[in-house]
C-alpha cells in the first residue's frame, strides 16, 4: 500500500507540470498564429546567414 | 528560424505598428514580407501571424506607416494599417474559458483515477483517504473552472430570469456540499467525479462556442481596413501628413488621391473628379465634382486626386448619422433568446421540480433526511443539461466550420439559429447583386497583343478602373507583356514603351457618359468602357433560394432606371432610390406582419438595415460599418454562399433538435433509475460521457452533409 504514498503525488505533480505547460503556452502565444506555424516550416532558410541558428 | 527577424544595431526605442496584409497565401510571403520588411533601413523586426493575415513591425518613430506600406506594395503586396485590436475582449473570453477548460480537466483526471479505485472496491480505510484527496483537488477545481456558470447564473436570477447555467450551479454545488459531507462520515458515495466531469464537458461546449466566434471574427478584421480610417493632410508648409479619421477637425486641408475613401466631409477646393457615393448611398454611376461642390465620408475618389477643406469632421459627418441609426436599430437583435436559454426555462423548472419531489417522496416513504438528499442530489446531476450544454455549440462548431471552407464567417451560434428562421431575403443591389467594382463590358475589341499590353499597364497601378481591367484580363488568362519605363502620372493614367512603341491607358479626353478609358497603341486608341456587372453566379443562387422557400426582393438606394433594368433581369420586386432609415422601416414593417428578413448589403446606407433585420450577410467587399453590423459575411465574388448558408442552418438547427431529442430521451431512462435510488456515483460517470459522445457524434454527421450538397 505505501507505493501509493509514492504513486499519487508523482501522479498529481505530473498532471499540474502538463497544466503548468499548457498555461505558459498560451500566455507565451504559442497558439497565437496556428497556421503560420504550420507554413513557416517550407520556408527556406536565409542563404546570408540571418537569423539561422 | 521561427524567430523574429532582429537588427542588434537599432538599439533606440522602437514603435510597434500592425498592417493588414490579405494577399499573403503561403509561406512564401511569410519569408518575403519578414525578409523585405527586415532590409528596410528603420525597421527592427517584422513578424508575420498567417492566422489574421496580419504583420507586426516594430521601427523607429521616423519611419512612418505609409513610407512601410509602399515598401509592403514594393514587395507586391497591398497593405493596410490595422485598427487598434477591437477583438482583444473576444480573445480574453476565450482564453479565460480555455484556462478554465484546462484546469477542469487536470482535475477531471486525477480524481478519475482515484474514482476508480474506489468503485472496484477499495477497503474503508482506503476509500476514505481516497476521497479526501479528491476533495482537495476537486473544491478548488470546481471554484477556478465553475466559475463562467457560477457567473452567469447569479447574473441570471439577479435579474428574476433563469439559464442553462442556473441548474447547473445549483447541480454542481450541491454535489459538491453532499460529496464534502459523504467523506466527512466515511459515507460510501461521493460525487466530485461526476461534479468535475459536468464542469469539462460543459466548458468544451461553452469554449468551442468562444473559439468559433473568434475564428470567424478575426477572419472578418483581415478584411477589414480599406475604408478611409484617415487622410493626408496638407500643412502649412506644403508638405502632407497622415492624420487619423477622429483628429482630423474643419478647416484643415485634405489631399485625397484616386481610388482612396474620404474619410471626412468637405468641399472641393480645387481640380475635378469623379466619385463613387455607391456605399453611401447605394448610386451605381460615379458623380463628377468640381471646385465647391460638398462630398461625404465614405464617398470613393475615382478620377484624379483632389484637394478638399474639411467641412465637417468624426462625429458630425452624414456617416456619423448612419452610425447612430445603427445603433438604435441593433437593439431588438439583443432581445432575441437563443434556442439552448429557451429549452432552460422548460428544462430547469421541470428538473428542479423532480429533485425536490422526489426529496420528498424519500422522506414520507420513510428513508432518512440523508438518504432522501443523496437521492435529490442524484437526481440533479443525472438530469444536469450536460449533453444539452454540448448539443447547440457542437452542432453549431461543426456548421460554421463547414461554412468557412466554402466562404462564408459566421460571427456566432445565435446567427445560425436565426438564419434558419428566415422567410424572405431582402437585397441590396449595388456592390450586392452587382460586383461594386467596375470591370470592361467588352473586350473583344481587343487582340491579343494589346490585351498583354493592357493587362501590363492596368497591374500596375491602384486606380479603380485599373484594377478591374487587370482582373478581368487575368480572368481570361492573359499573361502580361514585358513593358520598359513604366510610369503613372496622377489623373491622366499609364504610358510606358512596348518594343520601342510608345503605350499608354489613359482617361478619355473628352467627356463621356458613364466610365470609361483608353488604350493607346502606339497612337491608335481604343475605348473600353465600364460598368459594374452583375455577380456571375446571381441568377442560380437566386433559384436556389427560392428553391427554399424564399421570397427575394430588392431594397436599393440607386435611381429607379438603374434599379429597374435589374430587377427585370433577375425578375424580382424592387424598391428604388430609399434612404438608410427607409431600408430600416421596410424591415421594421416586414418584422411587424411576422416575417423574418434576412438582410443581405454592403454599404454604408445599408447598415442599419443590417443590424435591424432578423439576421443580416454582407460580402467581404462590404464597407467596415457594414461587415462589422451584419451576422455573416461572405468573400470572394459569387453570391451562392447566401443560399449554402440558409441550407446549413437549417440543417444545423435540425441536427440541434435530434440532439435535444437525444437527451430528453437519455433523461427518461435515467431519471427513474436516479428517483429509484439505483444511481451510483459510477452510473452518473456513464451516463454522462455515453451521452456527451453521442451528442457530439450526432453533430459531427454535419460536416460530412454540409461538406458534400454542391454550392
Amino acid at each position: 500500500m505505501n507505493i501509493v504514498g509514492v504513486l499519487i503525488p508523482l501522479a498529481l505533480a505530473m498532471g499540474l507540470a502538463g497544466l503548468g505547460t499548457f498555461f505558459w503556452a498560451m500566455r507565451s502565444g504559442q497558439f497565437e498564429d496556428l497556421d503560420g506555424a504550420a507554413q513557416r516550416i517550407l520556408i527556406e532558410e536565409d542563404s546570408d546567414g540571418e537569423g539561422a541558428p | 528560424m521561427n524567430a523574429p527577424l532582429r537588427r542588434p544595431e537599432a538599439a533606440e526605442p522602437c514603435i510597434d505598428s500592425r498592417f493588414t496584409v490579405p494577399g499573403m497565401r503561403c509561406a512564401g510571403c511569410i519569408g518575403k514580407v519578414e525578409r523585405g520588411l527586415a532590409q528596410v533601413p528603420g525597421v527592427a523586426a517584422a513578424r508575420v501571424n498567417f492566422s489574421a493575415k496580419r504583420v507586426a513591425v516594430s521601427h523607429a518613430p521616423e519611419l512612418t506607416g505609409e513610407a512601410i506600406i509602399a515598401e509592403l506594395r514594393k514587395l507586391g503586396f497591398e497593405a493596410e494599417r490595422a485598427a487598434d485590436n477591437p477583438l482583444a475582449r473576444d480573445d480574453a473570453e476565450t482564453r479565460s474559458l480555455l484556462r478554465a477548460l484546462a484546469v477542469a480537466g487536470f482535475g477531471m483526471m486525477n480524481i478519475m483515477l482515484l474514482s476508480v479505485s474506489v468503485w472496484s472496491g477499495a477497503d474503508a480505510p482506503t476509500r476514505a483517504l481516497f476521497h479526501w484527496l479528491s476533495a482537495l483537488i476537486a473544491v478548488p477545481v470546481i471554484a477556478y473552472a465553475g466559475r463562467p456558470f457560477f457567473a452567469s447564473a447569479l447574473m441570471a436570477l439577479r435579474h428574476r430570469r433563469t439559464n442553462m447555467d442556473v441548474p447547473i450551479s445549483i447541480g454542481v454545488v450541491l454535489a459538491t456540499v453532499l460529496s464534502l459531507y459523504e467523506t466527512a462520515t466515511n459515507g460510501p458515495h461521493a460525487y466530485f467525479d461526476g461534479a468535475v466531469m459536468l464542469l469539462f464537458f460543459l466548458l468544451a461546449g461553452r469554449a468551442l462556442d468562444a473559439m468559433m466566434r473568434s475564428r470567424a471574427r478575426s477572419g472578418i478584421a483581415a478584411l477589414l481596413g480599406r475604408m478611409g480610417r484617415g487622410a493626408q493632410i496638407v500643412q502649412p508648409d506644403g508638405a502632407t501628413r497622415y492624420v487619423e479619421a477622429e483628429r482630423i477637425v474643419p478647416g484643415m486641408v485634405m489631399l485625397v488621391a484616386a481610388g482612396e475613401a474620404l474619410a471626412a466631409d468637405g468641399t472641393v477646393l480645387e481640380g475635378r473628379t469623379l466619385v463613387d457615393a455607391a456605399m453611401l448611398t447605394g448610386e451605381s454611376a460615379p458623380r463628377p465634382v468640381v471646385a465647391g461642390d460638398l462630398v461625404h465620408a465614405g464617398m470613393v475618389n475615382l478620377g484624379n486626386p483632389v484637394r478638399l477643406t474639411v467641412v465637417a469632421a468624426a462625429r458630425d459627418t452624414a456617416l456619423a448619422d448612419i452610425a447612430r441609426l445603427m445603433d438604435e436599430a441593433g437593439q431588438s437583435r439583443s432581445r432575441y433568446v437563443r434556442i439552448a436559454d429557451r429549452a432552460a426555462r422548460l428544462y430547469a423548472p421541470a428538473v428542479h421540480s423532480l429533485a425536490f419531489l422526489s426529496f420528498c417522496g424519500w422522506l414520507l416513504a420513510g428513508a432518512g433526511l440523508h438518504q432522501a438528499l443523496l437521492i435529490a442530489v442524484a437526481v440533479l446531476i443525472i438530469t444536469c443539461p450536460c449533453a444539452l450544454g454540448l448539443a447547440v455549440p457542437a452542432a453549431q462548431v461543426v456548421a460554421a466550420g463547414a461554412l468557412m471552407k466554402r466562404g462564408l464567417l459566421i460571427k456566432d451560434g445565435s446567427a445560425l439559429e436565426r438564419l434558419a428562421e428566415v422567410d424572405e431575403v431582402i437585397f441590396d443591389k449595388t456592390g450586392t447583386l452587382t460586383l461594386g467594382e467596375p470591370r470592361p463590358v467588352d473586350l473583344s475589341g481587343l487582340g491579343e497583343e494589346a490585351r498583354r499590353i493592357a493587362l501590363a499597364l492596368a497591374q500596375e497601378s491602384r486606380h479603380p478602373l485599373s484594377r478591374g481591367l487587370a482582373r478581368a484580363l487575368r480572368e481570361e488568362g492573359v499573361e502580361p507583356a514585358v513593358l520598359d519605363g513604366v510610369e503613372e502620372t496622377a489623373g491622366q493614367g499609364m504610358s510606358a514603351r512596348f518594343q520601342g512603341r510608345p503605350v499608354a491607358l489613359l482617361r478619355p479626353e473628352s467627356e463621356v457618359a458613364g466610365l470609361a478609358a483608353d488604350l493607346v497603341i502606339a497612337g491608335k486608341a481604343a475605348r473600353i468602357a465600364f460598368a459594374d456587372p452583375l455577380r456571375p453566379d446571381v441568377q442560380a443562387a437566386l433559384a436556389a433560394l427560392s428553391g427554399q422557400g424564399l421570397a427575394c426582393s430588392i431594397a436599393s438606394g440607386d435611381r429607379p432606371e438603374s434599379v429597374a433594368a435589374v430587377a427585370r433581369e433577375l425578375h424580382l420586386f424592387a424598391a428604388a432610390g430609399m434612404h438608410p432609415a427607409g431600408k430600416l422601416a421596410l424591415l421594421e414593417r416586414r418584422k411587424a406582419s411576422d416575417h423574418r428578413p434576412l438582410m443581405v448589403g454592403d454599404g454604408l446606407n445599408d447598415g442599419p438595415a443590417l443590424a435591424g433585420a432578423h439576421v443580416s450577410i454582407a460580402p467581404g467587399s462590404a464597407s467596415d460599418v457594414s461587415q462589422q453590423a451584419a451576422d455573416a459575411v461572405f468573400v470572394g465574388e459569387r453570391l451562392m454562399p447566401v443560399a449554402l448558408a440558409v441550407r446549413v442552418a437549417r440543417r444545423t438547427m435540425a441536427i440541434v433538435r435530434q440532439n435535444f431529442t437525444m437527451a430528453v430521451l437519455y433523461n427518461m431512462l435515467a431519471v427513474p433509475l436516479a428517483i429509484g435510488g439505483f444511481v451510483t456515483p459510477l452510473v452518473a460517470a456513464l451516463a454522462m460521457s455515453a451521452s456527451s459522445l453521442l451528442v457530439v457524434g450526432n453533430s459531427l454527421r454535419l460536416a460530412r452533409s454540409a461538406g458534400k450538397e454542391g454550392a
